[in-house]
């Protein structure tokens, strides 16, 4: 049994490779380090020596070769990670993303030497506004949780402008996204929940009581996070407009109404977009992201900056010299251009009908999904309503029958080769899996899927501790969570 | 169709499955007013080929020019396989490590990154990454404020030769927090922060924003800094340049107590140029401050084996769980950035790093030499510097950075009249940065061609500068 000697042996640290006295490097300039420090003042020089691995060039592309073999991901897993819409992310996008004339611009080159990238970016902004029904777009927020710091404090710029200072209240679903109440404090907000109801609506009555004079605006995102739309969206716009306040939509579900209908006819007066998800730029194990921002026309005046502009001669920057109501800069130049790039190659080729077919098929995917593992005795959270391109599924049941939870599923799918779902989220529904096939994944793999986890509910009967215990097949076994919180050791170099 | 993998007999049996006649009927349950028509406005989709040509042309349209420009975004040679393997898929394509089991590629890179992270700048403890160097800053001083109780004050002693946009970006995200930025002013002979100006602060506050070196290149004295913040009772914010560390001393080693948080651009270790972005914003603490990290970090455990494993920790600090008391509503970091950076300086190690840190300080020390020969050029805060310095000209900069262009040379950032100082010396600034990547005969040849732009742009003769014979001139004295 070979292959389970190197399974179980741990994977080695870059620095336990590392040797101080291993010079290989051809990657390094050619000078004399003490030569040059002779000449800088000695009270400011480092005095502890620098601590880093020195290991050979084919040792480091290995080390993290292997790695990289340890991680599921889109390219090499199917993903359904609820809310996170993990779809293909074309490699096109990374590859022209990185020609030189991109990849290598200074942000701060003249305009003159940037016409190709700004006109990138002008034109994403306008399919940007085309698909949403905004007035202006603004790419500059670095990913979703700063779009949405930048839409509550233009809402708050907003009411400040207008004199209307007593508004000191954001309304959050308790569904929402803990993004959502997180950014409504760091706008200096106080945040009030309004309860769902029975049907993953809003409940419109406990909302009514709590709307007043104090109230600066809402926060949703529609589809909610329960995978269905909110109906009554036109009523509620106009509650909340009729007490002065205004509506901010959380783009993280755009992907399901891509062409069927608009944040802007919703009646959204700010949205942020994440284009990590909807527009298919990589999620890189966490990050970068790209979380643009659209306004109405009464919010225009707030965008943060710059913006590109366009007048007969060229494309220029919109800076707080236009804009001198703007809330500002959120980055020090405009936000992960690379990232946009990614999204505008993709919306190009994807093109109006290539957007439309977007939420066409998210949606078909997931309500197929929902039937099949409806059909195989899986409950589902809301029966009675249409999925959109997620729902959600209860395992409550099997957690009282066989005292498996919904995270000890979650960990036996991956023995099979499936990452999991989203678990535990949305907070109101007990013992739940947040499931997103997306688009690009084939009916093939979403009947495989069903099956895996059929098979994983009989083992669930027949021998819980298969779940209980599981991972089996991964790099590691189930991980001490309690003990990495409490005994932190978070840095290579203080731990030993 | 693009990316999507359905055959016309698949869909009907799905559709058959779910028990509706068409896609459309999906759609129900949205209110029919509702609906919108075709997406008009935006052009059909093109196929990949055409696609590529297009952006080939843009791509072309801007070139490839030779960057003198600084600022914050850096131009350093990158290793040819960093990106191939931090492009791999696995990497690529994965998302927030929610899964330990199926991401220890993912975690472990990132617990090798604060482990860099923490040792280049002597810290006890960084996070798996921020957005950006200018937001990380804003993160760390909405750390400083929630960590630094005992100075009763929302009040932060930011510098002025902080780079300015930083400063913007700090004021967007924490001016609805009640935290305001008192200006520190610099000192006009040598670009460094005032210690008069500090001195006579009387007001508590919660931190003091050190830079180093500072947005003009220049090193600051950070030792008397900083014991001067913490005898006043504030923390200590130390802005710095990650190549930088591999030379001056690290921010866990200022004045007799070090500094409490260190934050900075990792933009320059791997991160190409792209226009501003994505960078990657790293912040690192001493122990005392980790419950008020924000964003993500990974630490070691085991797993039910007993062998060694990495997870997501500390989450309790973080959005989804503490939701309207999280320490921030951050909820990524950088990972493909934070992949490349730890790449980086594995590639590089210790002994590359230094070396490139030292390349950059003799590049720049050679192009101020050359730059001395040139008449019309002032150096109005000195030449200790580490890789980035200040010229005054006695002709409009805009002017110049457009010939510059026309030459295709990114000659600098124009940074007249972004500071307070009523100071006839602040007008018509330009910063100028070299890094390692720059050839003697580059230098030479920005020399010769700022040169000649200043003189076509004053009115005079170009051909009167005597370069190489005055460079000569000047090494013998």
């Amino acid at each position: 049994m070979t292959k389970r000697i190197v399974e179980q042996q741990s994977e080695t640290l870059i620095f336990e490779l590392s040797d101080k006295t291993r010079r290989s490097s051809s990657l390094a300039p050619d000078v004399d380090v003490s030569e040059v420090c002779k000449h800088l003042p000695e009270h400011l020089l480092r005095t502890q020596q620098l601590e880093l691995p020195q290991v050979g060039e084919l040792q480091v592309v290995r080390h993290y070769t292997r790695l990289s073999q340890k991680n599921f991901s889109i390219d090499s897993h199917f993903y359904p990670l609820g809310s996170c819409t993990m779809k293909y992310n074309p490699r096109v996008c990374n590859t022209l993303a990185q020609l030189p004339g991109l990849i290598g611009r200074h942000p701060m080159a003249h305009t003159s030497m940037s016409q190709g990238v700004m006109s990138c970016l002008f034109d994403l902004q306008s399919m940007l506004k085309a698909a949403t029904g905004m007035k202006q777009v603004s790419l500059t927020p670095m990913a979703g949780a700063q779009g949405e710091l930048a839409g509550v404090a233009m809402i708050r710029a907003y009411h400040d402008n207008n004199n209307d200072t007593l508004r000191s209240e954001i309304i959050v679903p308790d569904a929402a996204h803990g993004t959502n109440p997180a950014t409504a404090v760091m706008c200096g907000y106080k945040v009030r929940e309004i309860p769902t109801n029975e049907q993953g609506d809003i409940d419109l009555d406990a909302l009514e009581k709590i709307i007043g004079p104090q109230t600066a605006g809402i926060m949703l995102t529609n589809p909610s996070t329960l995978g269905v739309f909110e109906r009554k969206i036109k009523l509620i716009a106009d509650m909340i407009h009729k007490a002065g306040g205004l509506l901010y939509y959380d783009g993280a579900n755009l992907n399901a109404i891509l062409g069927k209908v608009k944040p802007g006819d919703m009646g959204f007066d700010v949205i942020h977009m994440n284009l990590h998800k909807t527009f298919s730029t990589p999620h890189g194990g966490g990050g970068p992201g790209a979380g643009p921002v659209g306004v109405s026309e009464r919010l225009q005046p707030f965008l943060p900056v710059p913006i590109v502009g366009h007048n007969e001669q060229a494309y220029y920057w919109i800076t707080e010299q236009e804009l001198p109501l703007s809330i500002g800069h959120l980055s020090a130049w405009m936000g992960n251009i690379g990232i946009l790039l990614r999204a505008y190659i993709y919306a190009l080729l994807l093109g109006r009908e290539g957007m439309e077919r977007v939420a066409d098929y998210a949606t078909l995917n997931a309500n197929y999904l929902l039937k099949r593992l409806s059909d195989a005795g899986f409950e589902i959270a809301f029966p009675e309503r249409r999925a959109s391109h997620e729902f959600i599924l209860t395992l409550r049941k099997e957690a009282k029958e066989y005292g498996t939870t919904a995270m000890d599923f979650a960990k036996r799918l991956l023995d099979y080769g499936y990452h999991a779902p989203t678990t535990y989220f949305p907070l109101l529904v007990p013992e739940c899996f947040l499931i997103e096939p997306t688009e690009t994944e084939s009916r093939d793999t979403l009947d495989a899927f069903v099956e895996a986890l059929s098979k994983i509910r009989e083992e669930a009967e027949k021998s819980p501790d298969l779940l209980k215990n599981a991972p089996f097949e991964l790099p590691v076994r189930r991980l001490d969570d309690v003990k990495a919180a409490r005994e932190l050791d978070l840095n290579y170099y203080k731990s030993y | 169709m693009p990316y999507i993998p359905h055959t016309p007999d698949e869909v009907q049996q799905m559709l058959a499955a779910i028990g509706v006649d068409s896609i459309d009927d999906l759609f129900d349950e949205i209110p029919q007013a509702l609906r919108c028509a075709s997406l008009t406005a935006i052009p059909a989709g093109q196929s990949e080929m055409l696609v590529q040509r297009l952006l080939s042309e843009k791509a072309l349209l801007d070139g490839t020019p030779m960057c003198f420009a600084g600022g914050g975004a850096y131009e350093h040679h990158i290793p040819a396989a960093l990106w191939e393997i931090a492009t791999r898929g696995e990497f690529y394509s994965a998302y927030t490590p929610y899964q330990a089991e199926a991401s220890q590629g993912t975690l472990q890179v990132i617990y090798e990154f604060q482990s860099m992270i923490a040792s280049l700048t002597a810290m006890d403890i960084s996070n798996a990454s921020l957005y950006d160097g200018a937001s990380g800053l804003a993160e760390a001083v909405l750390m400083a404020v929630r960590a630094n109780r005992k100075a009763k004050s929302k009040r932060i002693l930011m510098p002025e030769n902080v780079s300015p946009v930083y400063r913007q970006v700090v004021e967007t995200i924490v001016k609805n927090q009640g935290i305001t930025l008192e200006l520190i002013n610099f000192d006009p002979a040598s670009g460094t922060i005032d210690m008069s100006t500090l001195s006579a602060q009387s007001e508590p506050f919660a931190a003091l924003v050190i830079p180093q070196p500072d947005y003009f290149g220049s090193i600051e004295e950070v030792h008397q800094l900083t014991d001067w913040a913490h005898e006043h009772g504030g923390l200590v914010i130390a802005q710095v340049n990650p190549i930088a560390l591999a030379l001056f001393e690290a921010p866990g080693n200022w004045g007799a107590e070090g500094a409490d948080i260190a934050v900075g651009e990792g933009q320059p270790l791997g991160v190409p140029l792209s226009s501003g972005g994505p960078y990657i914003g790293f912040i690192a603490c001493k122990q005392k401050l980790v419950r008020q990290m924000p964003g993500r970090i990974v630490g070691r455990t085991v797993d039910l084996d007993g062998k060694s494993g990495f997870t997501l920790t500390l989450q309790a600090r973080e959005q989804h769980i503490r939701r309207s008391k999280a320490t921030s509503n951050i909820c990524t970091n950088q990972g493909l950035m934070a992949t490349a950076v730890t790449l980086y300086l594995a590639f590089l190690g210790a002994d590359g790093l230094q070396k490139v840190a030292a390349a950059c300080v003799a590049n720049t020390q050679k192009l101020i030499a050359r730059l001395e020969t040139v008449p019309g050029i002032e150096f109005p805060f000195g030449r200790h510097v580490f890789h980035e310095f200040v010229v005054s000209l006695d002709v409009d900069v805009n002017r110049v950075l457009e010939s510059l262009a026309e030459q295709d040379i990114v000659g600098g950032i124009n940074i007249s009249g972004q500071f307070s100082l009523a100071n006839n010396a602040c007008e018509n600034l330009l910063l100028i940065c070299v890094t390692e990547t720059k050839t003697e005969d580059e230098l030479h040849f920005f020399t010769r061609t700022l040169n000649d732009v200043l003189c076509r742009l004053r009115g005079s003769q170009p051909d009167d500068h005597q370069e190489e014979e005055q460079l000569r001139r000047n090494n013998d004295d």
